[in-house]
């Protein structure tokens, strides 16, 4: 196929080139609307990939399971770039961004997506690995893009301890290529995902095994599952918004995407230990965890930063349980939570833009002073909280009613752990949203599109998902097994 | 491979354990920085006696580049940040050193342990080459947690990465090595601009939860 129609390269070049020409352009203006414009192209190069045949060799993979997240990935990468021109165009009135900043803001967010997009496609573990260090990296910077002691921290915290936890996942693609190359042999052959499943049955278990803790201990810093996790909130309350939106929507989601490519790997030996346990117990202690720790919450950010990492949980602990229905509930939740949570990020930009400040106490009375956005507000966090008619109430349920017919006992701290957060997320939305305002009323002159896009699509999905998105995830999840 | 072979290269990992000891009880910072600049030095010699007996021309690419990043420039520009930041007397430790070595002595153990028991079907070199590489991620980890200066720490990351090289050449074959290092030394010279630009002395973390809450943002209200 002709290299520059094929949309495999096309999601990989396009956020190259725009990387390398935002990175050389001066005007802000300008640049903010060719990263609008870069990312909407590779969102429709990757709904692209449903047409072309699966290519089950090379570099690069394309199978049912990497497209749903493809497809998630750009599309809020492209939702999120509307809501940045709007934003960073602010941050450069009050100065707290210079024009040569914003310039290093936008390359970085092109190498974010396109690490973000190789990481998804790969098909050498090895090369996945890197994809995601890159995608680590570049999020570091932009997590202390404005230099405040605070940011700083942030920076340096997410970069310790995601450096040691990309540093232990690398440990453990090591240890899968030892276990791999007695079978299949020296060589790129040995890292590669569909020559290892091909072979996997004859691989040495115990190696697997001790392989999959150090990669799941990995890749699990990288998802935020507790014990893990400590970078997650002070990464989202100190970086830029959008990036915000994109850590929780989307590099949460790839880190996750790496854990359970191995986990088929895993399953798919038979002999080796059944990853499920040791992920439903990360995915119970996240929930659980975050849930109490939404109680003590004083800044806007931190709260639904913390909000993330209990639904990271609740999805690990999906996917931990296995089997079609807890995986679909899985696929779904995942989705889900990356719109809601970048559209709830989204109006938390907005929020703090207008108030001037991040702390929930010095914002009140949204639904009072700024109908539209109090009120989107309200919606995002119902949303979030899973209740009907949203998408997350439909995962949540099946999350839930799959875990009461299999194991009864474990479906007790997951409830209450869903239930505790939803009293703290109300909690806090109460002093939000109602009452009087407090803090500034300027009007906002931002665009609502985005957050109002997402919305809709959770709020649809809540009510009728179509036929072919649901045989596509029931055909995922057969393959997550 | 026959036995001199492989024994030439345990003795060179195991040096690398035995410096990771060494970096545990350093009490000086740029006593510190000249260990793990050994240590990088032992890891080019493991690197290099691998290239020579699995034949495998890639891996002198590695070597060149951890000799050049870890034993000279990162050690140069390590000592001058210590001297410029005025952290070279004492490295302020979270645990004292005798804890820490046992604990790093129950560590070797359970990697031992850990590694030699699940890969007793594997060929002896890569097993207690991993065995030894494993032992040196989790000493390089407890330097890291012990340890509160913000140096230390990334000379703790250092070692750990020093350790995944060392068990990624002992894979028989193993592609991408070249791509993986030089992928860690971008990260490493990230952290090193890092310090020296924003002057970070110490890991922000306190005992003193007030100062946290101020960190955060969340006193009061």
């Amino acid at each position: 196929m002709n290299l520059v129609l094929d949309p495999v390269m096309l999601v990989l070049i396009i956020p190259a080139v725009a990387a390398a020409v935002l990175a050389l352009l001066p005007t802000y203006t300008l640049a903010a609307r060719i990263n609008v414009g870069a990312t909407f192209l590779t969102f429709v190069s990757a709904l692209g990939l449903f047409f072309i045949p699966e290519r089950p060799d090379g570099l690069l993979l394309i199978d049912d399971l990497n497209i749903v997240f493809i497809v998630l990935t750009t599309f809020v990468g492209f939702t999120t770039s509307i809501f940045s021109s709007g934003y960073i165009a602010h941050e450069l009135e009050v100065g707290r961004l210079t024009p040569l900043y914003l310039r290093f803001y936008h390359a970085m967010y092109q190498i974010l997506m396109f690490g973000m997009n190789l990481a998804l496609i790969a098909n050498i573990t090895g090369l996945m690995w890197v994809a995601i260090e890159l995608a680590t990296l570049t999020t570091v910077l932009m997590v202390g893009i404005y230099r405040t002691p605070e940011a700083l921290e942030a920076a340096w915290k997410y970069f310790i301890l995601g450096s040691v936890g990309i540093g232990l996942a690398l440990f453990g693609t090591i240890l899968v290529y030892v276990a791999a190359q007695p079978v299949i042999g020296e060589g790129l052959d040995a890292m590669r995902w569909t020559v290892l499943l091909a072979n996997v049955a004859q691989f040495d278990p115990s190696l697997l095994n001790v392989a999959f803790i150090f990669l799941l201990l990995g890749y699990g810093t990288k998802v935020g599952l507790a014990p893990l996790h400590a970078w997650l909130p002070d990464a989202h309350a100190e970086g830029p918004t959008p990036i915000s939106a994109v850590l929780s929507g989307l590099l949460l989601n790839v880190a996750l995407y790496a854990v359970l490519r191995f986990k088929i790997l895993l399953a798919a030996n038979g002999q080796a230990i059944t990853p499920g346990p040791l992920m439903v117990a990360m995915g119970l202690t996240s929930l659980v965890f975050a849930s109490f720790m939404l109680y003590r919450r004083r800044d806007i950010k931190r709260l639904f930063a913390y909000s993330s990492i209990e639904h990271m949980g609740i999805i690990a602990f999906a996917f931990g349980m296995g089997g079609p229905l807890a995986n679909f509930a899985g696929l779904l939740h995942m989705t889900m939570h990356s719109l809601t949570k970048s559209a709830i990020f989204f109006s938390i930009g907005h929020i703090t833009r207008i108030k001037n400040t991040q702390r929930i106490a010095d914002i009140g009375g949204l639904t009072e002073s700024h109908p539209t956005l109090g009120w989107a507000l309200v919606v995002g966090v119902v949303a979030i909280a899973g209740l009907p008619p949203f998408g997350i109430f439909t995962s949540e349920f099946l999350v839930i009613s799959s875990t009461f017919s299999r194991e009864p006992l474990l479906a007790i701290p997951l409830v209450l752990g869903i239930l505790v957060a939803v009293g703290a997320l109300f909690m806090r939305l109460n002093g939000l949203a109602f009452g009087e305002p407090i803090g500034p009323v300027t009007p906002n002159r931002m665009s609502y599109l985005p957050m109002f896009a997402h919305f809709l699509l959770v709020l649809i999905a809540g009510i009728y998902l179509p036929a072919p998105i649901v045989a596509w995830f029931q055909n995922v999840a057969g393959m997550l097994g | 491979m026959d036995s001199f072979a492989l024994d030439v290269s345990h003795l060179l990992a195991g040096s690398l354990v035995l410096l990771s000891f060494m970096m545990l009880y350093q009490a000086r910072m740029l006593g510190l920085v000249n260990v793990f600049a050994l240590h990088a030095i032992a890891l080019v010699l493991a690197i290099l006696w691998q290239a020579y007996t699995q034949n495998r021309p890639t891996l002198f690419v590695t070597a060149t580049i951890a000799m050049i990043m870890k034993a000279v420039v990162i050690p140069i520009a390590l000592r001058r940040i210590v001297i410029q930041l005025g952290v070279h007397r004492t490295i302020e430790t979270v645990v004292g050193i005798g804890p820490t070595m046992l604990a790093g002595i129950a560590l070797v153990a359970l990697s031992m342990v850990v590694m030699l028991g699940v890969t007793s079907e594997s060929d002896p070199l890569a097993r207690e080459d991993l065995a030894l590489a494993l032992s040196v991620v989790l000493l390089g980890l407890l330097m890291m947690v012990s340890r509160r200066n913000a140096v230390t720490q990334v000379i703790g990351f250092m070692s750990i990465e020093n350790g995944l090289i060392l068990a990624a050449a002992g894979a028989k074959g193993m592609p991408l090595i070249v791509e993986i290092s030089v992928a860690f030394s971008v990260l490493v010279a990230f952290i090193v601009i890092g310090i020296f630009l924003f002057r970070i002395r110490e890991r922000f973390d306190t005992v003193d939860v007030q100062a946290l809450d101020r960190f955060r943002g969340e006193r009061g209200g």
